[in-house]
């Protein structure tokens, strides 16, 4: 089993003095290739801080960080941020489209920043929209789109540039049940690829049986990382 | 990426009318406010810019071309006795009245010229002949001796048209054009002994000595010859007297610090509106920029798009702004009112003022999003 993300003993804090807290307190993690890993836990158990460390948009106080090969935490910031480019794809809660944007632009910005020419990146984002379903609206703006498809934009955009790492950030929180499934099965599909993760952190319990492996977290700890038993809430141990 | 930036910044109308808006207006005021204050420092030497010679001589406290202190006739003949003085003539410059046919009397230029070589006459003769200036009581009026010469209702003065000069007739043998004076006086030409005859008499009528440098000596050598030999009179070169005669005029009145109050408003203007409206945009499309800098756009890719979105809006701003200004100074011309003068050196000064102004506006926005941590855009 190859490993995508070996995080180990990561630390992390917010503020100064003695408003200082802690977020993460040396929180460990592993998510293979090849598998859709969940991260979840209740809200401020340090989830979301995990996936930005994770993720390269964070730099942890303490502990190492390994990313498909390269340990980020070695890395300058300036490095990281060409890592990021060339090897993450990003899903957030909130889509983060641009509006003054059509669909077909907002999809090409990862290949755009990849320094791909405009021509051949709004072809391959035009592919891409087809691939998730949204034929023939590339000329559309994300407010004429329903939150569901606004999120497959999102998907078609972290895909697009084919990344090895996806990183999703509570992906089904602001949809209903069904498109949430959707996007779901969507996110399962890509992660099928042997050679690529996806990480998704979410409270959504919804979710939990298109996981393979499921990460609990608590109090800045990742308590659990087990693969996942489809139907049954994640196993807590230690 | 920088069409998509452009294109995030047209995309939020308001913004970008706005921003506009403030370097349009910034540009309109800085340009047609200069150009008419440069417009009105020309006025001040029109007399050097009509008579045109490259060696003025005049009383040697005279300050400026428009406050010409009286001299005595024989001192043309002191300048010419100067070895490095190849010929100097009298002029006479003075303002006189003129009084119309209906009585109503208007103050006029009266320059009187050496009537044997005319030098100091004017440049363009519109109608006319200048040879006929050497006829007795005879005149040329400028151009705006058309206006101001105008009885109420009745034509513009032509050629044969008679007027008054302090009792005497003066008739009209030609218009000429020429650059309009500071108090916004018609000139009117004529011979320096007929000068003599117009005005009222005093001990001292020489205005100036008009001369020019003997073959071989630059006009600044005759100028140190003159200065050296004649006491009681100063020499200029007609570039010192016309930059000492703006200079003048920036020291002795307060027309620089009116323009330069509107001009320094214009630029803050500018800086206020475009900042805060960039700075505001910037702010609403945080995290937008930080999913870019998430999805790896460096802050130096980000300052790019930053810069390009600003400048372009300010080029346009400026296109817009020198349009409108120069629409505003071809209305000016058409009317000869305000002076309007709008040199290369002021269409790029100002491109370089509305430039700084996007780049200040653009490095509050750059800062803002140099300091903003990529991870925001995972926080709700």
């Amino acid at each position: 089993m190859s490993i995508a993300v070996h995080a180990s003993q990561i630390t992390k804090g917010f503020g100064k003095g003695a408003a200082r807290t802690m977020a993460l307190k040396g929180a460990s993690l592993d998510a293979p290739l090849g598998e859709l890993q969940l991260i979840v836990g209740p809200s401020g158990c340090g989830k979301t801080t995990l996936l930005s460390i994770v993720a390269g948009t964070l730099i942890p106080d303490e502990g190492t960080v390994e990313v498909l090969g390269e340990i980020l935490t070695t890395l300058s910031q300036s490095k990281v941020t060409a890592f990021r480019r060339r090897n993450i794809g990003f899903i957030f809660q909130q889509f983060n489209l641009i509006p003054t944007l059509n669909l077909i632009e907002n999809t090409s910005v990862p290949l755009l920043l990849n320094g791909i020419s405009r021509h051949r990146a709004e072809r391959a984002a035009e592919a891409m929209l087809d691939q998730v379903g949204l034929s023939g609206r590339g000329r559309h703006y994300p407010r004429q789109l329903s939150g569901g498809q606004q999120q497959r934009v999102a998907i078609a955009r972290a895909l697009v540039h084919n990344p090895r790492l996806v990183i999703c950030d509570e992906p089904t929180s602001a949809l209903d049940r069904e498109t949430g499934h959707q996007v779901m099965n969507l996110l399962k599909d890509v992660a099928r690829a042997p050679d690529r993760s996806v990480i998704v952190v979410t409270h959504d319990p919804r979710v939990y049986d298109f996981a393979d492996r499921i990460a609990e977290m608590e109090d800045g700890r990742v308590l659990s990382n087990q693969p996942a038993s489809h139907g049954q809430p994640p196993a807590v141990t230690g | 990426m920088f069409h998509l930036a452009l294109k995030m910044l047209v995309g939020d109308r308001a913004k970008f009318l706005m921003l506009l808006g403030g370097l349009f207006f910034a540009a309109l005021l800085m340009t047609q406010q200069c150009a008419v204050f440069f417009g009105l420092l020309s006025w001040t030497t029109s007399h050097l810019s009509n008579i045109r010679s490259k060696i003025w001589v005049v009383e040697a406290k005279v300050e400026q071309v428009n406050e010409l202190k009286p001299l005595r006739d024989t001192d043309v003949s002191r300048v010419r006795s100067v070895p490095g003085v190849a010929w100097a003539v009298p002029l006479y410059v003075s303002i006189l009245q003129a009084r119309l046919a209906d009585g109503n009397f208007k103050p006029i230029l009266c320059v009187g010229l050496d009537s044997a070589s005319l030098v100091g006459r004017p440049a363009e003769i519109l109608s006319g002949r200048l040879e006929d200036i050497r006829l007795p009581n005879s005149v040329i009026v400028d151009d705006l001796a058309l206006q101001r010469l105008k009885t109420p209702g009745g034509p513009p003065p032509k050629v044969g048209d008679i007027f008054e000069i302090n009792d005497r007739e003066a008739r009209i043998v030609a218009i000429c054009k020429s650059d309009r004076a500071f108090f916004g006086y018609p000139y009117v030409f004529t011979t320096y002994d007929q000068a003599l005859q117009f005005a009222p008499r005093q001990r001292k009528m020489l205005s100036a000595v008009l001369a020019e440098p003997a073959a071989g000596l630059t006009a600044q050598e005759a100028v140190d010859q003159i200065n050296r030999n004649v006491p009681g009179m100063r020499a200029w070169t007609e570039e010192k007297f016309h930059r000492d005669t703006i200079i003048w005029y920036f020291k002795n009145t307060g027309i620089p610090i009116s323009f330069g109050v509107t001009i320094i408003l214009g630029f803050i203007v500018g800086i206020a509106i475009s900042g805060q409206t960039f700075y505001g945009f910037v702010l609403e499309n945080l995290k937008n920029l930080g999913a870019l800098k998430a999805m790896g756009a460096s802050n130096s890719k980000l300052a790019a798009m930053l810069i390009t979105q600003v400048m372009t809006v300010g080029l346009i701003g400026y296109g817009l702004g020198m349009g409108a200004a120069s629409l505003f100074g071809a209305l000016a011309a058409e009317r000869g009112n305000p002076p309007f003068f709008l040199p290369w050196q002021l269409v790029a000064g100002v491109l370089a003022v509305i430039l700084l102004i996007c780049l200040l506006a653009a490095a509050l926005a750059i800062v803002k999003v140099g300091r903003l941590e990529a991870a925001v855009v995972f926080r709700g």
